[in-house]
């Protein structure tokens, strides 16, 4: 799977535990190896309470890891302190979230707009509103997040995570909020802007109709070695039998 | 152009507590520089308000009684001179002019004083500047019994007095409609505005006030106060030192100016007071805005969360907080200009109504900018502490997707 040149995504040995609140700490994710070429699309199959949103949050540096490296596009993002994590996630990467995390105080160009003025480029309105144009939704750049469907907000969320060029876009998630027809078409989208793009695409799910559409697909489970009785960091509850 | 749409946005967004906390730093602004102002101003006013006079001469007493008495129409004479004394002091060599006055009576509470025609005929009011008659009428004449009167501009006008208007006094300083005299006096001119006390006198001949129906026919003679204009000013420590060291019967306030500087310092600890809560209300709205911001916090986490998973770094999330509570403080400071002139133009009015001295509205001062900075300068630190909030907001747990 990974490039034999140099990988868009490489893990390496990440490890990452939380201490729960009655004190007992828990290792969520310890992934020995994991790469993506650039361009290449890979879904990552796993259930609630895996730690795979974990394993996005790291990749993304969300999270600081307590051990093992990961590297997007030659450059360590477990090397830098938090301030350069924020720099090369608004750099080289995209992030469509499960429930879009748009700005609902901002308009759909905004929330485009705002998404690339991390980065590197800067604000480029004009390059927003051709994104927004290229997922259907020219005609919605003054409206805000409310005024719109389920839909059209992960479509704005696409396009925000893919405005400023992107190497990587990490999908957690993506049509976890929509009916079928809809997550069906908001996935298609996905891959097909990533690929005009050039983008990798690291996306996680645990719907099986989702995961078909991969032609790469990946266990979580088979590549995350961490204890199974561990405990979800978010929830603060033990994993059992739901996950 | 991130930093201004992030604050612009968040402050529409929260647009009722944004105008709620800017309203609140307009008044606590207003409020500061309308309090410093009425007090700067009132001060310079009433210090510089002499109406063209050195010092009074009066019975013994007070002092600051005598001024407010003869120069303000405000309090009530601390008693009468003879007409022997006016004459003396009218003919000592240091003396320029001396007009004499004579209180007791009022028309509907605006005080009715007796002078002599000099007061109109000789006398500055300010420096360059006359009393002056408006179109159609003319000061009273020479003849001591005429039952002429020239109305202030401020009591015509509040009284709807005109010439050829006719009224009958009222005894005393306080208007009581069953203590009317029997005279009739006829209004032969309205004196042009002077934006002093005088214009809430109305003036009649000096007899006409000593002779009135009911006054003591012993005291027909006598004045209440007699106006000094000195030659020099050291005729005035002479004076000073003639009536009030060596004499026993007599007060000569000198110089009036100095006297009414000695009474704002009596009242310093008031004004202290006021200042001190004018201080407090504005640091109860720098407070507002930090509960303000720092209440709202909790539905901001994940937008700020979000802005973070963007890329925005943790200083930009800080100075954005920061600067979104200057915005409010500033966009307070800026109505409170609004707030400042509409309390002094009230207080203003309020002032001229009860002693005739005008505040100078658009008056510059140094704390018509300062208040505003400092203002906005203790808002922006009143966003710290949310910023602070703002700036430790766990972005992954924040945005916690149910994984």
């Amino acid at each position: 799977m990974a490039n034999s040149l140099r990988p868009m995504l490489a893990v390496t040995n990440l490890t990452k535990s939380f201490v729960s609140p009655e004190g007992v700490r828990g290792e969520i994710v310890r992934v020995r190896e994991f790469a993506l070429a650039a361009g290449e699309q890979v879904a990552l199959r796993g259930e609630s309470g895996s730690g795979k949103t974990t394993f996005l949050h790291l990749i993304a540096g969300i999270l600081a890891a307590d051990g093992g490296r990961v590297t997007i596009d030659g450059a360590e993002m477990t090397a830098l302190g938090e301030a350069g994590r924020d720099k090369l996630r608004a750099g080289k990467l995209g992030y469509v979230f499960q429930t879009f995390n748009l700005l609902q105080g901002f308009t759909v160009l905004e929330n485009v707009v705002l998404g690339m003025s991390f980065g590197p480029r800067g604000a480029d309105r004009a390059h927003a509103k051709e994104v927004l144009e290229r997922v259907g939704l020219g005609h919605r750049l003054g409206h805000f997040p409310g005024q719109l469907s389920t839909g059209q907000q992960q479509r704005v969320a696409v396009a925000r995570a893919l405005a400023n060029r992107p190497k990587l876009v990490l999908a957690d998630e993506p049509t976890g909020n929509l009916d079928r027809k809809h997550g069906r078409e908001a996935l298609a989208l996905i891959r097909e802007v990533c690929r005009e793009h050039g983008a990798a695409l690291l996306l996680v799910s645990h719907d099986e109709e989702v995961l078909a559409q991969f032609e790469a697909r990946r266990d979580f489970a088979a590549i995350n070695e961490a204890g199974r009785a561990g405990f979800s960091p978010l929830s603060g509850e033990t994993r059992g039998k739901a996950d | 152009m991130t930093l201004p749409l992030i604050i612009y946005r968040s402050l529409r967004q929260h647009a009722l507590s944004t105008i709620i906390t800017a309203g609140s730093i307009a008044l606590a602004c207003g409020l500061l520089m309308c309090v410093w102002m009425v007090k700067t101003q009132s001060q310079t006013a009433f210090t510089q308000t002499t109406t063209g006079f050195d010092a009074v001469l009066g019975a013994r007493g007070s002092k600051l009684q005598l001024v407010l008495n003869a120069i303000f129409h405000l309090e009530a004479s601390p008693g009468n001179l003879a007409w022997a004394d006016y004459e003396g002091i009218k003919r000592h060599p240091a003396v320029k002019t001396a007009i004499p006055i004579a209180v007791g009576d009022n028309l509907r509470g605006y005080r009715i004083v007796g002078t002599v025609p000099e007061l109109f005929e000789k006398v500055e009011y300010a420096p360059g500047k006359k009393f002056a008659v408006a179109a159609g009428g003319r000061f009273f004449g020479g003849a001591a019994d005429a039952r002429e009167a020239v109305a202030g501009a401020f009591v015509a006008r509040k009284l709807g007095l005109k010439v050829g208007d006719t009224f009958k006094p009222f005894h005393g300083l306080a208007f009581d409609e069953k203590n009317q005299h029997e005279e009739v006096f006829t209004i032969v001119g309205v004196v042009a505005a002077t934006n002093t006390p005088v214009d809430r006198v109305l003036w009649i001949p000096i007899k006409g006030v000593q002779t009135m129906s009911g006054h003591d026919a012993k005291a027909a003679t006598d004045v209440s106060a007699v106006l000094i204009q000195l030659r020099t000013a050291s005729a005035g420590f002479m004076l000073d030192m003639m009536y009030n060291k060596q004499g026993n019967r007599l007060t000569l306030a000198y110089p009036v100016g100095a006297i009414i500087a000695e009474l704002f310092g009596k009242i310093a600890w008031f004004d202290q007071v006021l200042t001190l809560v004018a201080y407090l209300v504005a640091l109860v709205a720098a407070g507002s805005v930090l509960a303000s911001i720092y209440n709202s916090m909790s539905a901001r986490r994940r937008d700020l969360a979000i802005l973070r998973a963007l890329g925005a770094r943790r200083r930009l999330i800080f100075g954005a907080v920061v600067a979104e509570a200057a915005c409010i403080g500033a966009l307070g400071a800026v109505v409170g200009f609004a707030v400042y002139f509409g309390l002094l133009t009230g207080v203003a009015e309020v002032i001229r109504a009860q002693t005739g001295v005008v505040l100078d509205v658009g008056a510059k001062h140094a704390v018509l900018w300062v208040c505003p900075l400092a203002m906005v300068g203790l808002c922006a630190l009143g966003g710290v502490v949310p910023a602070i909030k703002a700036y430790r907001t766990p972005v992954a747990e924040t945005l916690a997707p149910v994984s």
